[in-house]
């Protein structure tokens, strides 16, 4: 089962994209890397969302709740004492994870669209809360994160690609392994995933702590690409919306065609950006066109071609 | 432990939901290699004993011993680890992954850690494949099934963990005959495994073959246990299922003035849902005025037929009006010509009250008129009266029942179409909702299209029967030789 998995065409085309997208900064600008730099971790906001959505079937609205904590934990941490990158980056991770603990130990017990809707709701009170105790977290202005990765575009651009392909490949093993095939029942019928012995909520806890892992991770590592993190660009809704447009464009159940649309997406409104607010309208018009007639996303439409024939 | 002990006792269990019990006191034990059938009527509370063992309901109180522990109140993973698997009615197997990895899927353990698949497992899934006889669909997705191979799936799903306790939801619904020979043969092997087995079903025809014996139940009760003998010949069994001395009144055919064109004519009605056929080559017709009882058990195309004269469902044949074919006429224009249903579902707007939901029937009538109807209808029902001004969703399931009648009339209708209005409802509501037919029947034109399973509340009304199976029509006639000739099926 496995070996198949691996030896795949999704697997395949993707190590192929991979390789290629490795070449880019010998001959593309500066511009273009730093774009691509920004959707490959939003490519990976995205796969670690689909997770969840794909396979635990929770519709979390609260990506930016488990991006932000990453972020801003790091940000503030670097700020205030300058430690090591990494020390920041791993209490960005924790907190990611703690977070998403606290809010999804609760939220798995609800029943249908209240798991949403707790999420939902978690990302305001982020959101407040980095505005009110602006002395600590920059406030609305935003907050300086004084490290950085590296100044090298190239550098930061091959972290970002290297930290996508990784995190992919974690999340698609993970996704084809037994424990995906357990989460995938149980999120598709959970009375009869019960009634084959599988604790249900140990599952998806599992799985919702997993995509807080990697959530909290990007939202780190970008804080120190772009060394400064605010409200707009980590906790915000329309971030999260992004987020889930993003991997339901790209194909839900399917983890690499959630980074295909993330990227997709960053690009297709960066391409757009001289139409001013037009852009975001085309976007948004992209995206539901692909919900209401493609529902199973970019990937979804090129694998139903292929089993259909 | 004694060899003797029973593999399954369920001992004085006990679940009640808000103000209703729906089980009481319920005991009975199984061996190893025996076959119970737990049977009852809708609302019987046989499924809530199923999910009590299973543990998806927490009884409220008895206790459920799986090979002597004591497992009441675990949560669901807990006890089948414990050895209990079930086969279910309705479930939605992973359509993406193929029928092996389906099987491959109850034999994985419940750790987080476990990420390599290993070839044994492989190799015991493919076992089990070819014991219950799917190993030439191994390798296809289960959209690509035919009906009767995904329910051996479930079965392979639900052996793989090798359960000393198998509990089996309605085995052979939706299969055909000789399917059902070949399931019954895959239950038998259970048994002889020396597996104890539960099968939950309507009545005891469609398991006596099968079963070693039965525990019957009727409103949350035991009301019978033995051999299929003896329940059969038990008295409150034939009470429930049949009624005790039938009293009809049927009307003649001959009594009715339209024998040349039948208010409603149905001709070989087809209607295919994916894989299964609901309604097969079903013809029937009704008159002007008179009252017809499509008897038939859960699952017998009964809620298929009516909605197929709703113009909700698709079909093959002819359905005709006063002559005049209802075909390629919208679900809103049969309605409001006068062919109204009251659905199994009931599908009230719960957040309105009851004048509200009312008036929605009767949205296209007059004010005058509306008022006028509707003092008619608090006069029929009169509990509605006094709920007039409660949201839908606060009323009992017996008080929501007669709402829906009561909407569906407020349209006027010519003919009442009746889909299971006794489901689920405590003998003194039925009684309510009996004596309100007996007044439309009495004081009204209307004709009525009555589908029940319940023969005993149904039959009184009737001027004439069918009687539907497997989505085929299997006996018609008058009710008063319904319980002679067609009774043993309802047992």
């Amino acid at each position: 089962m496995l070996r198949r998995a691996l030896l795949s065409p999704p697997v395949l085309i993707s190590l192929i994209v991979v390789v290629v997208a490795s070449t880019l900064p010998l001959y593309v600008s500066g511009y273009v890397l730093g774009l691509l730099t920004i959707a490959y971790y939003f490519g990976v906001f995205s796969m670690a969302w689909d997770l969840l959505f794909g396979f635990a079937n929770e519709v979390n609205f609260g990506p930016s709740f488990l991006i932000g904590l990453g972020a801003y934990t790091a940000g503030i941490l670097d700020s205030l004492y300058q430690p090591p990158i990494a020390l920041c980056v791993a209490a960005g991770v924790a907190a990611a994870m703690i977070g998403g603990l606290v809010l999804a130990l609760p939220a798995l017990r609800v029943r249908g669209p209240y798991f949403g809707l707790t999420t939902l709701v978690a990302v305001l009170i982020l959101q407040n809360f980095v505005v009110v105790a602006a002395s600590l977290t920059g406030g609305e202005i935003g907050l300086t994160v004084p490290d950085v990765i590296s100044i090298d575009d190239k550098v930061n651009y091959w972290i970002a690609l290297g930290f996508m392909a990784v995190s992919g490949a974690i999340l698609y093993g993970l996704s084809r392994s037994p424990v995906g095939l357990i989460l995938e029942a149980s999120g598709q019928d959970p009375v009869q995933a019960g009634a084959l012995g599988f604790n249900v909520v140990k599952h998806k806890l599992a799985a919702f702590l997993v995509s807080a892992f990697f959530s909290g991770l990007a939202g780190a590592l970008m804080a120190f690409y772009l060394g400064a993190a605010s409200v707009g660009t980590f906790i915000d809704v329309t971030v999260g919306v992004q987020v889930i447009i993003g991997a339901v464009i790209g194909g839900r159940r399917t983890i690499l065609g959630a980074a295909l649309g993330a990227v997709f997406l960053v690009a297709l409104g960066e391409t757009l950006r001289p139409l001013g607010d037009l852009a975001t309208f085309i976007v948004s018009a992209v995206a539901l066109f692909v919900v209401l007639f493609f529902p199973a996303g970019l990937l979804g439409m090129v694998k139903g071609v292929r089993e259909a024939t | 432990m004694s060899a003797r002990a029973p593999k399954l006792e369920v001992e004085g269990l006990q679940k009640r939901f808000g103000g209703l019990t729906a089980v009481r006191d319920v005991s009975f034990s199984i061996q190893a290699g025996e076959i119970l059938g737990l049977i009852g009527p809708n609302g019987s509370g046989k499924s809530t004993v199923m999910k009590s063992i299973l543990g998806v309901e927490r009884p409220d109180a008895g206790s459920v011993r799986v090979d002597g522990r004591e497992v009441a109140g675990w949560p669901p993973h807990r006890i089948a680890r414990l050895g209990v698997g079930m086969v279910f009615q309705h479930s939605r197997p992973l359509y993406r992954q193929t029928v092996i990895e389906n099987i491959i899927l109850g034999l994985l353990p419940d750790r987080l850690m476990h990420l390599l698949p290993l070839a044994a497992t492989d190799a015991r899934a493919r076992a089990i494949a070819e014991r219950v006889g799917l190993a030439g669909v191994l390798n296809r997705r289960p959209s690509t099934l035919p009906f009767a191979d995904l329910r051996k799936m479930e079965i392979a799903k639900a052996i793989a963990r090798d359960p000393q306790v198998v509990l089996i939801d309605e085995p052979f619904a939706g299969l055909t005959a000789r399917e059902t020979a070949s399931f019954a043969a895959l239950i038998a092997e259970m048994r002889a495994d020396g597996r104890a087995v539960l099968i939950v079903d309507h009545n005891v025809k469609s398991i006596s073959a099968l079963v070693d014996r039965i525990y019957a139940m009727h409103v949350g009760e035991r009301i019978a246990e033995g051999t299929v003998e003896e329940v059969m010949a038990n008295p409150t069994v034939r009470k429930v299922y049949l009624g005790g001395a039938l009293e009809t009144a049927a009307r003649p055919e001959t009594a009715f003035g339209d024998a040349q064109t039948p208010f409603l004519e149905i001709d070989n009605l087809n209607v295919v849902y994916g894989k299964a056929q609901a309604l097969e080559n079903v013809s029937l017709h009704v008159h002007q005025g008179e009252f017809v009882a499509i008897v038939g058990l859960n699952g017998a195309g009964k809620t298929t037929l009516f909605n197929a004269v709703s113009g909700l469902v698709p079909y093959a044949g002819d359905i005709r009006r006063q002559g005049r074919t209802l075909r390629g006429r919208t679900a809103a224009t049969i309605a409001r010509d006068g062919v109204v249903q009251s659905p199994e579902g009931r599908e009230l707007f719960g957040a309105m009250t009851v004048s509200e939901n009312l008036d929605m029937g009767g949205h296209r009538l007059p004010d005058n008129v509306r008022a006028e109807r509707r003092e008619w209808l608090f006069d029929l029902f009169p509990v509605l009266k006094e709920r007039r001004s409660q949201t839908a969703a606060t009323l009992s399931g017996g008080e929501q029942q007669m709402l829906t009648i009561a909407r569906a009339l407020m349209m006027k209708p010519d003919l009442l179409i009746l889909d299971e209005p006794t489901l689920g409802l405590a003998p003194v509501i039925m009684e309510q909702i009996s004596k309100a037919l007996a007044r439309l029947r009495q004081s009204t034109e209307m004709t009525v299209l009555l589908g029940e399973q319940n023969v005993t509340f149904a039959l009184p009304h009737a001027d004439r029967v069918y009687v539907l199976e497997h989505g085929r029509i299997a006996w018609e006639g008058d009710p008063s030789r319904f319980a002679a000739e067609a009774g043993a099926r309802y047992l």
